[in-house]
C-alpha cells in the first residue's frame, strides 16, 4: 500500500509540473506538440530511475559535504545515454528538443527526488517514486504539449483534426502560450487535487 | 424638513454607481461608434454587436457555473470591455475570431483575475494583443473606408498610414516621399483612413473625452501626460531629421492612439491612483508607444504599451502615495 501510494503520487496529488512546480523549464520550452512532450517527459522518466537507484545505491558512500557533485556526475551519466540513443534511433525528436536533453542535467525534478527521496529511502522504494514521478512529469508535459498542439495547430500528435486547415492560434505555439496554457493547468490540477483529498 | 436625522458615517453620498459610470463611458464612446459605422458599415455594427453579446455571454457563464457567484453583467463593464474590443480589432475580422478575442477578454484578463475590480491588464487589450499573436494574417488587414458600405464579402483592404509609413521608413524612402501616400491630415482626423474599427475618428473619441472629463470618470493627467509625451518626444525625433522621423502631428491622429490614451490608459481599475503616478504612468505609456512605433518590429505600440504600463501600475502606487492628511511634512 505503501509502495502505490509511492507511485501514484506523482500523477495528480504530488504532480511534479502542476503542483510541485518543479522542472518548469522543460515543461515551458518543449511542450510546442503532445510528442515532444511525451518525447521529453520519457526521457526524463529514464534518468530519473537511473539516477534513483544509484544514489539509493551508494547513498552511504556519499559524504555528504558534496553530495550535490556526486548527484550531477550521475544524472549526468545517464542523459548522456539518453542523448546519444536518442540521436541515434529518433533523430528527428533529437532536433527538435535540441538543447533541453542535456538540460536534463540540472532539472529539479531529477536533482530534487534524488536530494529528498532517493538518498533517504531503500532502492526498491526509489525506484517506484522514480516511476511515479517520472510518469506524472510525462503525463504533465503531454497534456501541455497537447493542449497547446490543439489549438495552436488544430492537431494532436501529428494527426489533424480538422483537415486543411494547420494555422491555429499562433500564440499557442510561442512562448506566452506555454504560460497560459501552463496557468489554466494549474488550475485544473490543484482543483483535482482538492476534489480527491 | 429632516435636519435632526442622527445616522452613522459617511454623510457625504454621491450619486454615481459603477454600473452609472460604465454606461456613461458606453454613452461617451456613441460618437466613435457613428463615425466608424459611417465609414465601414455593416461590418463595424457586426463586429461590435459580435463582442458585446460574447463578452456579456461569457461573463454569464463564468459568473453562473465556475464562479458561483453572483451575476453582474449588466453592470455595463462587460458591455465596455465588449465594445472596446470590437473598436481595436480590423472589422473585416472573423466574427468567430472577434467571439475567441471576448472569451480571452473576459475569461482571461478579467475573471482569471476574480473580476471587475481585480484585474491588472486591461481586459480589452489583452484579447486584441492575443488576437494578434494568434492571427496575425486577419488581424493585419484593414478594410479601406467607404462611407455607407452594407458589403460583407470582397471588402478592399489596405494597411493602416501607421504601416504605410513603416514600411516605406524600412525600405529607405525619405518621409516627405510617404507623406502623398497616406491620406491628408483632415481626413486622418475624421477619420477616413484604414484601421481598426472605431479607432480610426480622433475627433469622435476627443469628443467623448470632453464628455467624459465633464462627468469626471476620468482624470486629466493620464491623457494629457500620454498624448504630450509622445507629441514631445516625437517632436524631437522630428527635429533631428524631419526626413527620417514623422511630424508629431502624424503619430497623434493615426492608429489607435487617441483611444489608447483616452479610454485604454484611464481604466480605473488598472491605472495609477495618485496624481504624480498617474502622470508618469502616462508618460511611459507615451515613451513605450513611440519606441514601439518607430524602433519596434509592430507599426503600431499602443496595446503593447499600456498593457507593459499596466504591470507597473502596482509599483507606481507604492511610490507614489499621497500624504495622508496631518503627516509630517519633511523639511517643511
Amino acid at each position: 500500500m505503501k509502495q502505490w501510494n509511492n507511485f501514484t503520487k506523482g500523477f495528480i496529488k504530488d504532480n511534479p509540473v502542476f503542483i510541485l512546480l518543479l522542472g518548469l523549464c522543460p515543461a515551458l520550452g518543449v511542450t510546442t506538440s503532445a510528442f515532444n512532450g511525451f518525447g521529453m517527459g520519457l526521457a526524463t522518466t529514464f534518468v530519473l530511475l537511473g539516477s534513483n537507484i544509484v544514489v539509493s545505491i551508494i547513498k552511504n558512500v556519499i559524504p555528504n559535504k558534496v553530495r550535490i557533485p556526486c548527484f550531477i556526475v550521475i544524472i549526468a551519466s545517464f542523459v548522456t545515454i539518453v542523448q546519444l540513443t536518442m540521436e541515434a534511433f529518433l533523430p528527428d525528436l533529437f532536433d527538435s528538443l535540441g538543447l533541453f536533453i542535456p538540460l536534463i542535467v540540472v532539472n529539479c525534478l531529477v536533482m530534487g527526488r534524488a536530494e529528498a527521496f532517493a538518498s533517504k529511502q531503500d532502492i526498491w522504494s526509489s525506484i517506484v517514486d522514480a516511476m511515479g514521478m517520472g510518469l506524472g512529469f510525462t503525463l504533465a508535459l503531454t497534456m501541455l504539449g497537447g493542449l497547446r498542439e490543439i489549438l495552436g495547430a488544430y492537431s494532436i500528435f501529428g494527426i489533424q483534426l480538422i483537415p486543411g486547415v494547420t494555422d491555429g492560434m499562433l500564440v499557442f505555439v510561442l512562448a506566452p502560450g506555454a504560460f497560459i496554457g501552463m496557468g489554466y493547468l494549474i488550475i485544473l490540477f490543484n482543483y483535482m487535487k482538492k476534489k480527491t483529498a | 424638513m429632516n435636519l435632526l436625522t442622527v445616522s452613522g458615517s459617511p454623510h457625504v453620498y454621491t450619486e454615481e454607481s459603477v454600473s452609472k459610470i460604465m454606461y456613461g463611458v458606453v454613452l461617451s464612446l456613441i460618437p466613435a461608434a457613428l463615425v466608424s459605422f459611417y465609414f465601414f458599415g455593416l461590418a463595424a455594427i457586426l463586429v461590435t454587436l459580435t463582442a458585446v453579446v460574447s463578452c456579456m455571454f461569457f461573463e454569464f457563464i463564468i459568473q453562473k457555473y465556475l464562479i458561483k457567484g453572483p451575476i453582474t453583467i449588466f453592470d455595463g463593464s462587460a458591455i465596455i470591455t465588449g465594445v472596446l474590443l470590437a473598436f481595436i480589432v480590423p472589422a473585416s475580422l472573423p466574427l468567430w475570431m472577434v467571439v475567441i478575442g471576448s472569451l480571452v477578454s473576459i475569461g482571461m484578463a478579467k475573471m482569471t483575475f476574480g473580476g471587475l475590480g481585480k484585474n491588472i491588464f486591461n481586459p480589452a487589450l489583452v484579447g486584441r494583443v492575443f488576437l494578434m499573436i494568434s492571427f496575425p494574417v486577419e488581424m493585419n488587414m484593414y478594410p479601406k473606408p467607404t462611407a455607407f458600405s452594407t458589403q460583407l464579402t470582397d471588402i478592399v483592404t489596405g494597411p493602416t498610414p501607421l504601416a504605410v509609413m513603416k514600411e516605406g521608413v524600412a525600405q529607405g524612402e525619405k518621409v516627405s516621399d510617404i507623406i502623398p501616400e497616406i491620406p491628408e491630415y483632415v481626413n486622418l482626423l475624421m477619420g477616413n483612413m484604414g484601421g481598426s474599427v472605431g479607432e480610426i475618428s480622433a475627433i469622435a473619441i476627443l469628443l467623448g473625452g470632453i464628455y467624459m472629463l465633464i462627468k469626471k470618470y476620468i482624470t486629466w493627467e493620464i491623457p494629457t501626460a500620454y498624448l504630450g509625451s509622445v507629441f514631445v518626444l516625437a517632436g524631437a525625433l522630428w527635429l533631428i531629421d524631419p526626413e527620417y522621423y514623422v511630424d508629431p502631428l502624424f503619430h497623434m491622429v493615426t492608429g489607435g492612439l487617441m483611444l489608447g490614451a483616452i479610454y485604454m490608459a484611464t481604466d480605473m481599475v488598472t491605472s495609477p491612483m495618485s496624481r504624480w503616478g498617474m502622470i508618469v504612468y502616462g508618460i511611459g505609456c507615451g515613451f513605450l508607444t513611440l519606441v514601439i512605433r518607430i524602433f519596434g518590429a509592430y507599426p503600431e505600440g499602443v496595446a503593447f504599451a499600456i498593457l507593459i504600463m499596466n504591470a507597473f501600475v502596482p509599483l507606481i502606487n507604492r511610490g507614489f502615495k499621497p500624504k495622508r492628511f496631518g503627516e509630517e511634512v519633511k523639511n517643511g
